[in-house]
């Protein structure tokens, strides 16, 4: 059929800007400054094993709150008036309007030591706390930026859900904790799949948020990347090779994550 | 009963407060009068008035909008092409064809940033207005083809069909056919497009130029030393901006569900 | 009390549309810079942030605007934060700049990768205005490629309300009674001079064994130190919320012009003069143009309200006879002869230095727990099993549903 044709710009298009490139940082991780091959790139990376495990870890934990906190507001909002819903969908996707930069610039202002929050605990005599530059600060600054990305697609999926099959396994003598894991759960894991898969990978690669709120110890895998093409320790070669394997982490993660799944979840979700 | 909804309110309550805790701070800071994020000094309007003589700021928020609407447009175009094609594929080939898509989606910004950079110093592209449209093009066309393909899907393929045996060209016929039904999706596509440029930072900054700062990018630099309230003074118009659309969206909305109820009434 | 709120809003207005005050630039040959009027040039100029005059303030000079309304050539101006940022943005390539500003280690590392352009000083009469003290310096002894924009000492500001004794050393930077209230330098160089000047060695030496020991002393600052900041440093030294941190003189005289309870040392052991200058990197498509706007930054006028500006010493001449008195007698800015001596400058390492100090930096700043750097490969099979696993499960599950 000739409407086949039709995509051929793109498939052009995201072979030259997608697959090529991909292939560049493969090709880049395995040649030294001079260009020829070696493998060295690649096993160095091993030592920054702890950068790895500390930015999966924050990450995790990031997610992990991101879904406690996202499920039960998913599902009252799934629950309300059509009207109401969409008022409060709007007031979900609002902040997301402001620039992400800035909205974590203003997360520094309130976790310094001398920040808002600070001294309103110090209204009371207590504190001052240490907040910023430290692990959790850079979990808040994931949880916070991510947030909508885990409600939005849970949201989506439980408003799928008819009112009336919850019902009928009342009326079948399903208790409350019954009505959960038997039927709102098992309906909504392609939400949760999701959500997970839209919070965990920006999560685990941001470069930023570790940065600002971090304190710049703290660094993430993120950072190591940005240091070695733009940042204080050029070497595009092993910054290739890092990127290489935290692009084949990510994909591993993502197809066991699908495997979950086999519908075309993710696409409904998303929209 | 009652109990449980208050306890579900107070939950909403506390994470929209979340949610909104920066943004007020934000929106707060743009009327200090002092430069200082330290101390709130007083009352001002002056950051407002001095945006507008801020080139810098000015200079780089046209560029983003140029970027925006360029990039969204063009993504949009191939993008729908696209979604047309696929539909119309096998199964095996749509599934590959899928699962490309995805690839931008799921692969790690940093890394797509990274790798279009290498390409663009590889071809010896100038970075520039250039690269960062092409960039943004790049991850925006998976958003325009999955919001295209659940509308294509959805339409009966017999209507195609039978345009093209009364006499309709293929084009025709998608024009009067396809394309009105899947406008929608196509719309919200590019809205979803345009939105995703506005706010892009991470792969605007490995492909940006000397020439062609974008707002985040500026931004960005701004926050290692300090950021200028005049940037709060932008953020917080464009937060007006955006909350009147989506308000008068909801609203013109709302009155239309209205009139449709009252008239099904009326029947 | 009509009256009073008439003048109040009066003021309001007043401040609300007070366009900044044209200062004009008085140059020493206006028609020098006409040369390339109405032809719709433009410069790409990077630079530190900043670091030049930008007429923020009532009554002072939009450096660039002047130079664009002087000369009809457009500035696109951006900004780094360290000198390995720049480094490495040039040398990632597809980056097309006009003119840099480097610090003097980093002017003599691009000589000699050959990523600078030699400039023509007959488009740049204005150097005679650079004191003779800042001409062929070591990091370029024939003077080919830069031209000397500011210099400084580096030493750690202090905040007095939360430092007691006298700061005389860089030991205090490892002082355990600071612990998470000490800011470090974000960039390898500067860091690692710290603690090769602390451990009695030279930071120009490249010699691995005192890299090796200087990033273990960084890593036993690591936990004492609250963030690894650059121009962050402003923000929050003046908002208190560190006690001590190594930085740029001039700098320190800006924050503590906005917050006197901070005060400025130089540490006994001595520390690093350094000379950033004006170049031109390879690939210059508008070397002419960029050549004017270097011999702007040289005139008199320019070169003082840039000064002033920044805060940093100045190395020309004829903008330090405008300079007044507070500023020039200033000991932060301009230190004695006594301290100048014990002052050394950064000399660009050789390759292999250069190399380890950029891996063993990543190291630094990647180091916490020991970790088993197994871990990662292990977790990457273990992916792919659980991927298999989940997979034939489905598969069995499969045939034993079909069978009933």
């Amino acid at each position: 059929m000739k409407t086949k044709a039709a995509s051929l710009p793109y498939a052009v298009w995201t072979f030259i800007f997608i697959v090529v490139p991909l292939a560049m940082v493969a090709y880049f991780a395995f040649i030294d400054e001079a260009g020829h091959f070696t493998l060295e790139n690649v096993s160095s990376v091993g030592q920054y094993t702890p950068v790895l495990a500390r930015s999966i870890w924050l990450a995790a934990i990031a997610t992990v709150i991101c879904l406690v906190i996202a499920y039960p507001l998913s599902y009252l909002l799934s629950r309300m008036h059509v009207g109401r819903q969409k008022v409060f969908l709007m007031l979900v996707m609002l902040p997301m309007w402001m620039n992400f930069l800035l909205r974590t610039y203003a997360w520094m202002t309130l976790l310094e030591r001398n920040g808002l929050i600070n001294r309103f605990f110090a209204l009371f005599g207590l504190g001052p706390f240490e907040m910023i530059n430290t692990q959790g600060a850079v979990v808040l600054g994931m949880v916070y930026n991510y947030l909508p990305f885990m409600i939005l697609p849970l949201y989506s999926i439980m408003v799928k859900i008819d009112n009336r099959t919850i019902e009928a396994a009342q009326d079948l003598g399903a208790n409350s904790y019954h009505v959960f894991s038997k039927v709102v759960l098992p309906l909504s894991v392609p939400g949760i799949t999701t959500g997970i898969t839209m919070v965990f990978v920006p999560a685990v690669s941001t470069f930023i948020i570790s940065r600002m709120l971090g304190g710049g110890g703290n660094l993430l895998i993120g950072d190591l990347i940005d240091l070695q093409f733009l940042g204080n320790a050029y070497n595009p070669n092993l910054g290739a090779a890092i990127s290489l394997v935290l692009m084949v982490l990510i994909l591993l993660c993502m197809s066991i994550m699908n495997q979950f799944d086999n519908d075309e979840g993710m696409e409904g979700a998303l929209l | 009963m009652k109990k449980r909804k208050w306890l579900s309110n107070t939950y909403i309550g506390l994470i929209f407060a979340f949610l909104y805790l920066p943004i007020g701070v934000l929106i707060a800071y743009s009327f200090n009068e002092s430069k200082s994020r330290a101390v709130f000094t007083g009352f001002t309007f002056d950051w407002y008035a001095k945006l507008f003589h801020n080139d810098v700021i000015i200079q780089s928020l046209i560029n983003t909008l140029i970027i925006a609407v360029v990039s969204s447009i063009v993504a949009t175009i191939i993008g729908t092409a696209a979604a047309v094609g696929i539909n119309s594929m096998n199964k095996w080939m749509k599934s590959a064809m899928m699962n490309l898509t995805y690839l931008p989606i799921i692969n790690p910004e940093i890394v797509t940033g990274v790798s279009m950079m290498l390409l663009f110093v590889f071809l010896k592209l100038q970075f520039g207005f250039t690269t960062l449209i092409i960039a943004h093009i790049t991850f925006s066309l998976p958003y325009v083809i999955l919001n295209v393909l659940p509308k294509l899907r959805q339409m009966d393929k017999f209507v195609y069909e039978a345009a093209l045996d009364l006499g309709c060209t293929p084009l025709l016929a998608f024009r009067k056919v396809i394309f009105p039904e899947i406008l929608p999706g196509v719309i919200s596509g590019m809205l979803m497009a345009f939105t995703f440029s506005l706010d892009d930072f991470v792969i605007s900054y490995f492909t940006t130029g000397p020439t062609s700062q974008t707002l985040p990018v500026t931004i960005f630099s701004m926050t290692r030393r300090k950021v200028s309230p005049e940037i709060n003074a932008l953020s917080t118009i464009i937060f007006i901006v955006v909350l009147a659309t989506l308000l008068i969206v909801n609203f013109k909305d709302l009155r239309k569900q209205k009139k449709v109820q009252r008239s099904e009434v009326g029947v | 009390m009509k009256k009073l709120t008439a003048a109040l809003l009066a003021a309001l207005l007043l401040l609300l549309f007070a366009v900044p005050a044209f200062a004009e630039i008085e140059v020493e040959d206006e028609s020098y810079y006409q040369k390339f009027k109405g032809q719709g040039i433009s410069i790409n100029v990077y630079n530190w942030g900043e670091y030049i005059s930008d007429g923020a303030e009532e009554g002072t000079i939009n450096v660039n605007k002047e130079f664009e309304d002087l000369t009809g050539i457009k500035v696109n101006y951006s900004t780094f934060a360290s000198n390995e940022e720049l480094y490495a943005k040039l040398k990632s390539g597809g980056a097309n700049y006009d003119i840099i500003i480097p610090s003097d280690y980093m002017i003599g590392r691009m000589i000699k990768e050959n990523m600078l352009e030699p400039l023509n000083f007959e488009n740049i009469p204005a150097f005679k205005n650079i004191s003779s003290q800042f001409v062929n310096p070591i990091y370029d002894p024939d003077n080919a490629y830069s031209v000397p924009y500011t210099w400084g000492t580096v030493g750690i500001i202090y905040n007095t309300t939360m430092v007691d004794g006298d700061v005389d050393s860089w030991d205090i930077l490892w002082d355990a009674r600071y612990m998470g209230d000490i800011l470090m330098f974000a960039n390898s160089r500067d860091a690692f001079a710290i603690a090769q000047k602390r451990l009695g060695y030279s930071f120009n030496t490249g010699n691995p064994d005192e890299l090796e020991k200087a990033a273990e002393s960084l890593k036993e600052q690591k936990p004492l130190v609250q963030a690894y900041v650059m121009d962050e440093i402003f923000d929050k030294m003046q908002a208190g919320e560190a006690a001590l941190a190594p930085y740029y003189a001039g700098d320190a005289i800006t924050m503590i012009a906005d917050n006197p309870d901070l005060a400025f040392a130089v540490p006994r052991e001595g520390t690093n003069r350094f000379v950033d200058a004006i170049c031109i990197p390879k690939g210059s498509q508008q070397q002419e143009a960029a050549e004017m706007y270097i011999n702007f930054l040289c005139e008199p006028e320019v070169g003082l309200a840039n000064c002033e500006y920044i805060g940093y010493s100045t190395p020309n001449d004829a903008a330090m006879e405008l300079l007044d008195d507070e500023m020039r007698n200033n000991p932060i800015a301009y230190p004695s002869e006594e301290v100048l001596q014990n002052t050394e400058t950064f000399l660009s390492l050789d390759d292999d230095a250069n190399k380890l100090m950029d891996k063993l930096w990543t190291d630094i700043m990647s180091t916490n727990e020991g970790t088993n750097q197994w871990l990662i490969p292990v977790f990457l099979v273990l992916c792919i099993v659980a991927s298999i696993t989940i997979n034939v499960v489905r598969r069995i599950r499969k045939k034993r549903d079909s069978m009933y």
